[in-house]
């Protein structure tokens, strides 16, 4: 069987949730086995991973895994994957995904991959693909193992609805002491955080300055985008540290990108390029970045962004 | 206070990709090779400062590869690791890497051993887990901001839409983000220092590749940018919405 875990946010699923289930069910689906669904903590509503395709969903509730602990976490999914007998696991490739994938596939002696994008071929071998050198290249892993385990890029599939809600069972499992106490989680409200975000406008240096930052944040507002900046822009504290983009950054692949007054140096395309579509506006009718855009505007942005946002609104309200 | 940071080799950004053997191998001539930004940036400074606080101890840098990563090896030592170790080998996996650096900082004994966030050329962010889960360490992955009071960390972790701080006792594993430091530039009394510094070669311990990288393939080029006039921005918003298909 294929088992998925799935993480929750305050005891409620968001898109990558559903994403996982999905590629788990495909994974199945081609392997000619069943998919099941993984969950820790107390969530309201698991039983509805049924409808991405889960067949049953176990749910372990556990005051210890309210918290996060790679070495706790990793330990209880791989004595889930041992008991349910799972060939495939498969883990979202999120800040928690990252510190699990490696641990669980240690457990399990399992070859893994980490940020795959395709849906593995099992012909002569067991062969599956993600983006390398910041999205320049594309390579094919082969597992060699008899038990896989895999982490998916967000964003890298929809969700597809295939079935009725599950049924949800527990499992009898033996949570370890963590040796991490947590002391403090901070969130940023109101906004879907930069790796999850579908939309993003993101803005450099070209804006002269943080005061100007109200055009970014209206055009951002009308479409429901996340905003982002280049480096030079979050060292120099013009804008919070997290919505810096690039090879040193935040590495993103929403839907739309946005790049304003950002002259594409190869070091921010690597954070971006895998962007669905790509609108460039500089004044610079040479800037690199119009080679990786799909949609460029020439302009001056201080006349042109406000502009964009009203297309925007009337678009909307029509 | 006894620190390893592991460090890697990774091709520069700015490197043209492409592959030889029928897309099997990577192509390394006329490529420009550099310390991996995340371990020599914020693991190695961070690990650094840690032993200049307390004015004591040692950091000992780890590379998993062949003779040809020495050069970025001095680097570590001329930025101011004490010692360096290379793991003589030609690694084809995380778990390889893993393995070796595992059973080196068994036979060792490290307070801590810090690695970068993930490298530049694969993104796999692997090795870090599969040392902790190796050693049966703690592993705290994404580190900004690092204290040490005694034997107890304080760090601070970037999470989805936000940061974690928590509590961890050493030994433990950790995996540097930006923020956990500042680049430092080696100066001259550095690197002549460096040449000086011991660089001991180990052989590797057996270890099979769980998996291994079977073909590479370039993306498929991006078609021309469709230029849309400034003066009418209700086009472009067309475009994205008939064209573009995405709002
Ligand atoms: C190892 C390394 C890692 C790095 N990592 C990153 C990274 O992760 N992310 C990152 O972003 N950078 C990174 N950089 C820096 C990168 O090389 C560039 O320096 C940086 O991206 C430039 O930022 P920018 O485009 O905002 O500024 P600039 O290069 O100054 O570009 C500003 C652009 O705005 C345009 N402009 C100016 N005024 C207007 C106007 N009124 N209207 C329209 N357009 C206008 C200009 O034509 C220009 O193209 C890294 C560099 C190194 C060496
Ligand atoms: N060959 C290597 N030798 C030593 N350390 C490595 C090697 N490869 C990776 N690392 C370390 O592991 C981290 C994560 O690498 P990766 O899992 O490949 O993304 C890197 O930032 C390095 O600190």
């Amino acid at each position: 069987m294929v088992l998925v875990f799935v993480e929750n946010q305050k005891g409620g699923f968001k898109k990558s949730a559903f994403e996982v289930v999905t590629y788990g069910k495909k994974i199945a689906a081609s392997m000619g086995t069943e998919c099941a669904a993984l969950v820790f903590g107390t969530v309201s509503d698991a039983g509805s991973l049924g409808t991405y395709g889960a067949s049953k969903v176990y749910q372990i509730e556990n005051d210890t895994l309210n918290h996060f602990d790679s070495q706790v976490h990793s330990n209880v999914i791989a004595q889930a994957a041992e008991k349910l007998g799972a060939k495939v696991v498969v883990m979202s490739h999120s800040s928690a995904g990252k510190s699990l994938l490696g641990r669980v596939a240690v457990r399990l002696n399992a070859g893994s991959v980490a940020g795959v994008n395709s849906i593995p071929t099992l012909d002569g071998g067991f062969k599956v693909r993600k983006n390398v050198f910041s999205g320049k290249a594309i390579s094919e892993y082969q597992i060699n193992t008899d038990v896989k385990v895999l982490s998916l890029m967000g964003n890298s599939l929809q969700p597809e609805e295939s079935g009725a809600a599950a049924e949800v069972a527990s499992l009898e499992l033996e949570v370890p002491a963590s040796k991490i106490t947590v002391k403090e989680v901070k969130t940023i409200e109101g906004t879907v955080p930069l790796p999850e975000a579908e939309l993003v406008v993101s803005a450099g240096r070209g804006m002269k300055g943080p005061e100007n930052w109200g055009i970014i944040e209206d055009l951002a507002n009308v479409i429901g985008a996340t905003t982002a900046c280049s480096r030079p822009v979050a060292d120099t504290g013009w804008r919070p540290h997290h919505e810096h983009v690039g090879q040193t950054g935040v590495a993103i692949r929403p839907n739309l990108y946005f790049a304003i007054g950002i002259s594409g140096a190869i070091q921010h395309l690597a954070g971006v390029n895998s962007s669905k579509v790509i609108v460039v506006i500089n004044k610079d009718p040479e800037a690199p970045f119009f080679k990786a855009a799909d949609y460029g505007v020439c302009a001056d942005l201080f006349d042109v962004v406000p502009r964009l946002t009203e297309a925007l609104k009337k678009y909307k309200a029509s | 206070m006894k620190l390893l940071v592991c460090v890697s080799k990774t091709p520069d950004t700015t490197s043209k990709i492409a592959f030889t053997s029928e897309n099997t191998e990577f192509d390394s001539s006329g490529i420009s090779f550099i310390m991996n930004p995340y371990d020599e940036w914020y693991a190695l400074v961070r690990a650094l400062e840690l032993k200049e606080q307390v004015g004591a101890g040692t950091v000992t840098i780890i590379n998993v590869g062949p003779a040809a990563n020495d050069t970025v090896i001095r680097k570590g030592l001329a930025i101011g690791a004490d010692e360096a170790v290379r793991v003589d080998s030609d690694p084809k996996s995380a778990f390889f890497v893993a393995k070796q650096i595992a059973a080196y900082a068994q036979e060792q004994g490290f307070d801590a051993i810090f690695l970068g966030k993930e490298t530049i050329d694969y993104n796999g962010s692997e090795v870090g887990a599969m040392v902790a889960e190796l050693m049966d360490l703690p592993f705290v992955s994404y580190g900004t901001n690092l204290e040490m009071n005694g034997n107890l960390a304080t760090i601070e972790r970037d999470i989805e839409g936000g940061t974690e701080v928590l509590e961890v006792a050493t030994p433990f594993v950790l995996s540097a983000a930006k923020g956990m430091a500042e680049q430092r530039i080696p100066n001259m009394r550095g690197i002549m220092m460096a040449k000086r510094k011991p660089l001991n070669v180990i052989p590797a311990v057996e270890c099979n590749d769980p998996s291994t990288v079977s073909l590479y393939e370039l993306p498929p080029a991006k078609s021309a940018v469709k230029m849309v006039d400034p003066e009418n921005m209700d086009e472009l918003v067309r475009l994205l919405h008939e064209e573009a298909k995405i709002i």
